[in-house]
């Protein structure tokens, strides 16, 4: 997940569909993010290389919407619905995420050991 | 002093234990043979047996005499002789080079109206306005040349001042020059123009103020600038400080170093010393090496004592470290016994107002009597304090009670009197009998006229101890610059701020 400015990153990803969770006024998602170009990278816990201002996910709230969908902690969104969440101020991403005319999120998240799997598949061939 | 320790051993380890080295102690037996042939130490140093049969001889027995009293009278003999001769032959010369200067320009202008006033032309109003600078120059020549030469010394140097002897002589030639201009233009061929003569002697006059002005410079600007940075150090307990002085002679750079060492060291306590010397004497007593055939040990065997001293297994750091918090804790609590008993002391004295001193009732004591009245309730707590720092030779019944008495007549906290027994202070405090200020020696492998130059080592010996003085060159020091815009303070917010969606 190294990425050198001025280069598109490229990563392997995992596509991951989360349904919101109507309480009700409140549409939430289960989880909490980071992060971000205007924030202080490093202070970012779960990033491999504190430059990186990324957004990630900080907490996943046991049994919601996002857990069951498959997002773990200390993932890494690249997309949402098709926006970029790798060149994005927090606030930016926040909205992209809970934008209200939306039942369903589909993110692309990153992590490292998505990245360990395939080398490891790719080895054994 | 030395003690000799009675040794069932060989006389050859007997001047190890002494703790000096072979040279000093029989230089010291010798002397003390030509000197006092009275004395009554044992002078059968020839017999090989000689440590079997003697008693220990210390300073406090009465008829024997330590080695330190011994130097000190050689050295008081030295001194009275040697210095008053220097002094009066110093002074001797400044007063005659004095008058010979203070007298030429009198001499110069009196002289023709001696000798042909008849021809002398009549001295005009610029001529007689040359007469007043004359007398005022001649003032105030006089007057420096006593701010700047006939001040008392204050310290007496082991060689001659090499810049006042070269200005004393540039001064001399200068004016036998003068003389011997005017004796050869003016004296023989008589000349008749007065204001001439006269201003020939405003230009000797001043001529001399301008020497007198590089005299200044010599002497007292030059070593004003800080050049170099002398390191001293005591020998005996490693009291270091450093100063910073200007371009001197070494011996001059000395008696800077010792003016500043009477305030800056505390006061040298032999008493101090005797716990490592002691250690020093049973690591030494530990190992017995027996030299049957040849005379002296040869290196491989001394490292192979080293060795073996080595390896022993050693408790005395232990030993030691116990003893330094024993000592430190006895010290506190006789500290904490001392500062009570001398504040309920001071709280039985009240000082009686004016008015009330005209009413004179009863018991009215002047500062001498109230310390008197009021020592003997702390007298006992301070005796004990003294004597487990071990500084109760420093002080005296009669100075202590000299000491009260000032503290009560200046208003002084209990706290203020006993100031002067919880710190050493410097050497200067005590008595004079402690300043030992006559007895220097400097010791210097260069002269001791010559300058400080970076590296210079010389030692300054006093009876006890010696202060080694290194001198360092004081580094050029490159000062760069850098110019901040007081508007390019800027800040920004760091946040990591974690929103949950």
């Amino acid at each position: 997940m190294s990425f050198i400015p001025g280069q598109p990153v490229s990563t392997v990803v995992q596509r991951i569909e989360i349904h919101k969770l109507r309480d009700g006024d409140n549409v939430i998602l289960g989880f909490s993010i980071g992060g971000g170009i205007d924030q202080d990278p490093s202070q970012n816990p779960f990033s491999e290389d504190k430059t990186d201002k990324g957004i990630y996910v900080t907490r996943v709230s046991k049994g919601g919407p996002a857990e069951v969908a498959g997002l773990r902690m200390g993932d890494r969104i690249m997309q949402v619905n098709g926006w970029d969440m790798t060149m994005v101020t927090h606030d930016q991403a926040r909205k992209k995420l809970t934008k209200k005319n939306e039942d369903v999120v589909r993110l692309l998240v990153t992590r490292k050991t998505l990245e360990d799997a395939v080398r490891q598949s790719m080895m054994q061939h | 002093s030395p003690a000799v320790h009675h040794h069932s051993g060989l006389s050859s380890e007997l001047r190890h234990c002494t703790g000096y080295t072979p040279q000093l102690s029989t230089a010291v037996l010798i002397s003390n043979f030509s000197l006092f042939p009275h004395a009554l130490i044992p002078l059968s140093f020839q017999d090989d047996n000689w440590g079997e049969t003697t008693t220990a001889v210390t300073g406090t027995s009465e008829h024997s005499l330590s080695q330190e009293d011994i130097v000190r009278i050689s050295k008081d003999l030295d001194d009275s002789v040697g210095l008053d001769c220097k002094r009066y032959l110093n002074v001797a010369l400044s007063v005659i080079l004095g008058l010979v200067v203070l007298l030429t320009p009198l001499a110069f202008l009196i002289l023709p109206h001696l000798l042909w006033p008849d021809r002398l032309r009549a001295c005009g109003t610029a001529c007689e306005g040359l007469f007043i600078s004359v007398a005022f120059k001649l003032l105030i020549l006089l007057l420096a040349v006593w701010a700047l030469f006939f001040r008392p010394p204050r310290a007496g140097l082991p060689r001659i001042f090499v810049f006042r002897a070269l200005l004393a002589t540039l001064v001399l030639l200068f004016v036998l020059s003068y003389w011997l201009f005017y004796g050869v233009r003016i004296l023989d061929s008589q000349d008749e123009d007065y204001q001439g003569i006269v201003q020939y002697a405003v230009s000797l006059v001043d001529a001399l103020l301008f020497i007198h002005y590089l005299a200044i410079v010599l002497l007292e600007l030059r070593q004003l600038q800080p050049f170099f940075s002398l390191c001293v150090t005591r020998s005996t307990d490693g009291a270091t400080q450093h100063y910073n002085l200007g371009q001197l002679s070494i011996q001059r750079a000395a008696v800077v170093i010792l003016e500043n060492y009477y305030k800056d060291f505390p006061v040298h306590n032999p008493a101090m010393l005797t716990a490592s010397k002691s250690r020093a004497a049973k690591h030494l007593a530990g190992l017995k090496v027996y030299n049957v055939d040849a005379a002296g040990i040869a290196q491989s065997q001394s490292r192979a004592m080293i060795a073996a001293a080595a390896r022993r297994r050693d408790s005395s750091h232990n030993e030691l470290y116990y003893e330094e918090a024993e000592h430190e804790r006895r010290v506190r609590k006789r500290r904490a016994r001392l500062v009570v008993a001398v504040e309920e002391a001071f709280t039985h004295i009240c000082r009686m107002q004016e008015e009330e001193q005209k009413k004179a009732s009863g018991d009215v004591m002047d500062p001498r009597e109230a310390a008197q009245a009021i020592f003997p309730s702390m007298a006992r707590a301070l005796q004990k304090y003294l004597r487990t720092t071990r500084q109760q030779h420093l002080h005296s019944m009669e100075s202590i009670q000299q000491h009260l008495a000032f503290c009560i007549t200046n208003n002084m906290t209990p706290k203020a009197f006993l100031e002067s027994y919880l710190t050493t202070g410097p050497t200067l405090q005590y008595g004079k009998d402690r300043w030992l200020a006559r007895q220097w020696t400097l010791i210097s492998e260069a002269s001791v006229t010559s300058g400080l130059n970076d590296g210079t080592i010389f030692l300054l010996k006093c009876i006890d101890f010696s202060l080694v003085v290194t001198t360092k060159k004081i580094p050029y020091i490159q000062l760069a610059e850098e110019f901040i815009d007081p508007k390019s303070h800027k800040f920004v917010l760091r946040l990591q701020s974690e929103t949950s969606v």
